[in-house]
């Protein structure tokens, strides 16, 4: 593994951005002063004139943003997570949501993998918060290939997106030109025993894992599942037929997540299986380390592991 | 005033009046002492200041109004039918379950409707966000958003005030109805937001003082705004909350609440005399 190339997702997001804006005079990005840690900053660069940044008000940039779409503008509005979609909410409900226009929440700085900044700034609970939004659709891409790829889709879909990015620097393993289909999951992995359903940096945490499990005998299919609305029953209710337990694993409160979305799938099927959930376990973050916090947290792959024995006795 | 005449204007705010009573009568609930004092912008506005087409109401070109104190909408509404951009016959149905006349803007179902609004503060970074919209794409429309005294307590007025001078946005006018009370008393006595004109000069406005139920300083107010280049305008107007209404006027208790059946007939006899009168 000592050759993995690592790239962040919001650097992925910078770089498409400033594409996007070459290709398209609809793109116009938004920042609130966040915008060398979000990468917009490359966006500003390239395209001034269609940069906008308000200071240090989130609120007020999630109706601009609003306005903005109103006059035929793509918008892409960029903080982090923990104030776009916590301070922001209901800007983003009200002025964005409900009259579902075409604005792009671009959240980094996702989850407990901010590190040191600490737990004012780790947002686990984003997920939950956007996905009670009706017609909110939500990205939460795995690596800077599929990231590019999600601004993509998210720049190509009429309303609004909820798009999830990170801090932390996280392992390449899609192709340079991997498609987005938003909505569908993709199997990462065939396995018949059980299957992991990941999103964001707990998908190449599920792979290790898988490949921890081969090696135990026990076969894991892994699904990165980088659509969290609408989320993709046909691929759950396959996977829970075909393999007969579920773990979920994300980077984000057990609570409200991806681990709450496939729950309501399976349980509304009639077909449950064993579910387990891999997250934050509704509790706050703490400085540290990036990877160190993602270990503590018990969202690395060896905890991954032991949810599967633990899904598996369950059968 | 030339083309439409102040009497006609003045026939016109008489039926949003009406509108306003009916409406809000009809849903049993509304805030009609909020939307009677902005019944003169509303004259104004839609048939004097902006450039619209009620038979093309998305027209890409055309002004652009968000009532920001968007539980004022009745008077929204009765300006959107009396002009033309669905039947008056509608008015009765605010509110009610299959209507689409939303308790609150609605711009996804109601005709001439430019931005959803309702939740305060946040329709006037919306006007800001279609204000900035115009100047990137070199359009000279122009933007109007109304403001109640009580929203601007909303520390996100202050935060699209703020971007909005930075931003030099000349093409926005700001107008803040100041007609001194809001739900749980006068402005004073909640958190007093005066004074107002300097707060937003002090933010880059180039403000104007007006009394906001007279046609002819609305008019002189709106003519000065478009002569204002680098900086946006904001007007305060005093008003009387519940104008034209003998019994609703400066009453705080008619922020949020409808008419039985007999205040009902007296506040649309009061009215439509008014409307006769003027009709001569």
């Amino acid at each position: 593994m000592a050759d993995v190339i690592k790239i962040a997702t919001r650097d992925a997001y910078g770089q498409t951005l400033v594409e996007l804006g070459n290709e398209r005079e609809d793109i116009v990005v938004m920042d609130a002063d966040l915008a060398a840690a979000t990468k917009t900053g490359m966006f500003r660069k390239a395209h001034p004139n269609r940069f906008f940044n308000t200071g240090i008000a989130e609120g007020n940039m999630m109706s601009i943003a609003a306005g903005l779409a109103a006059c035929g503008k793509t918008v892409f509005a960029s903080s982090f997570a923990m104030f776009a979609a916590g301070r922001a909410f209901e800007q983003i409900r009200n002025s964005i949501g409900y009259p579902h226009l075409n604005v792009k929440i671009a959240a980094s700085h996702a989850g407990v993998s901010v590190g040191e900044d600490g737990a004012t700034h780790q947002c686990c609970e984003d997920i939950g918060i956007m996905r009670t939004i009706p017609g909110m659709v939500i990205l939460n891409p795995a690596d800077a290939p599929e990231a590019k790829a999600a601004v993509r889709a998210a720049a190509d879909y009429d309303g609004p997106v909820y798009l999830r990015l990170g801090r932390l620097a996280v392992p390449v393993f899609n192709e340079e030109n991997v498609t987005f289909e938003i909505g569908k999951g993709k199997v990462m992995r065939e396995g018949t025993d059980v299957t992991v359903i990941a999103t964001g940096l707990e998908v190449n945490e599920a792979m290790i894992a898988a490949e921890t499990l081969q090696a135990e005998g026990i076969s894991t299919r892994v699904v990165n599942m980088a659509t969290i609305k609408p989320i993709d029953k046909d691929l759950i209710l396959t996977c829970a037929a075909e393999t007969g337990a579920i773990v979920t694993a994300e980077e984000h409160n057990i609570i409200g997540g991806l681990g709450s979305a496939v729950a309501e799938v399976l349980v509304e099927s009639g077909k449950p299986v064993p579910m387990l959930r891999v997250g934050v376990e509704d509790t706050f973050g703490r400085s540290g380390p990036a990877l160190e916090l993602l270990d503590l947290y018990g969202l690395t792959a060896p905890h991954i592991v032991e949810k599967v024995k633990a899904v598996l006795a369950l059968k | 005033m030339d083309a439409i005449t102040r009497k006609e204007l003045e026939i016109v705010a008489a039926k949003i009046r009406l509108a306003i009573i009916e409406g809000t009568f009809h849903a049993k609930s509304g805030h009609p002492g909020g939307s009677l004092s902005i019944a003169e912008d509303m004259a104004y506005l839609y048939w004097k200041e902006m450039n619209i087409d009620p038979a093309d109401p998305k027209w890409a070109g055309r002004d652009r109004f968000v009532l920001s104190k968007g539980h004022a909408a009745p008077a929204l509404y009765g300006a959107l039918a009396h002009r033309g951009f669905f039947p008056v016959e509608r008015i009765p149905t605010l509110r009610k379950t299959d209507s689409i006349l939303q308790g609150h803007p609605d711009m996804k179902h109601i005709p001439g409707v430019d931005m959803s609004s309702g939740s305060l503060g946040q329709g006037i970074s919306c006007a800001v966000g279609m204000a900035l919209a115009g100047k990137l794409d070199g359009a000279d429309y122009r933007v109007y958003t109304i403001l109640g005294d009580g929203e601007i307590g909303e520390g996100q007025v202050w935060e699209a005030a703020m971007f909005a001078a930075a931003k030099k946005l000349d093409n926005l006018t700001v107008i803040v109805d100041n007609n001194n009370l809001q739900i749980d008393g006068t402005v004073e006595e909640v958190n007093s937001p005066y004074p107002i004109p300097e707060k937003f000069a002090a933010f880059g406005f180039h403000v104007i003082e007006i009394d906001g139920n007279d046609l002819d300083q609305i008019e002189a107010a709106f003519a000065e705004a478009r002569t204002i280049q680098g900086k946006p305008t904001c007007i305060v107007q005093k008003t009387v909350k519940g104008k034209g209404v003998s019994f609703m006027e400066n009453q705080c208790n008619w922020h949020g609440a409808a008419h039985n059946k007999e205040q009902y007939d007296i506040a649309m006899a009061e009215l439509t005399a008014r409307l006769q009168e003027l009709e001569g």
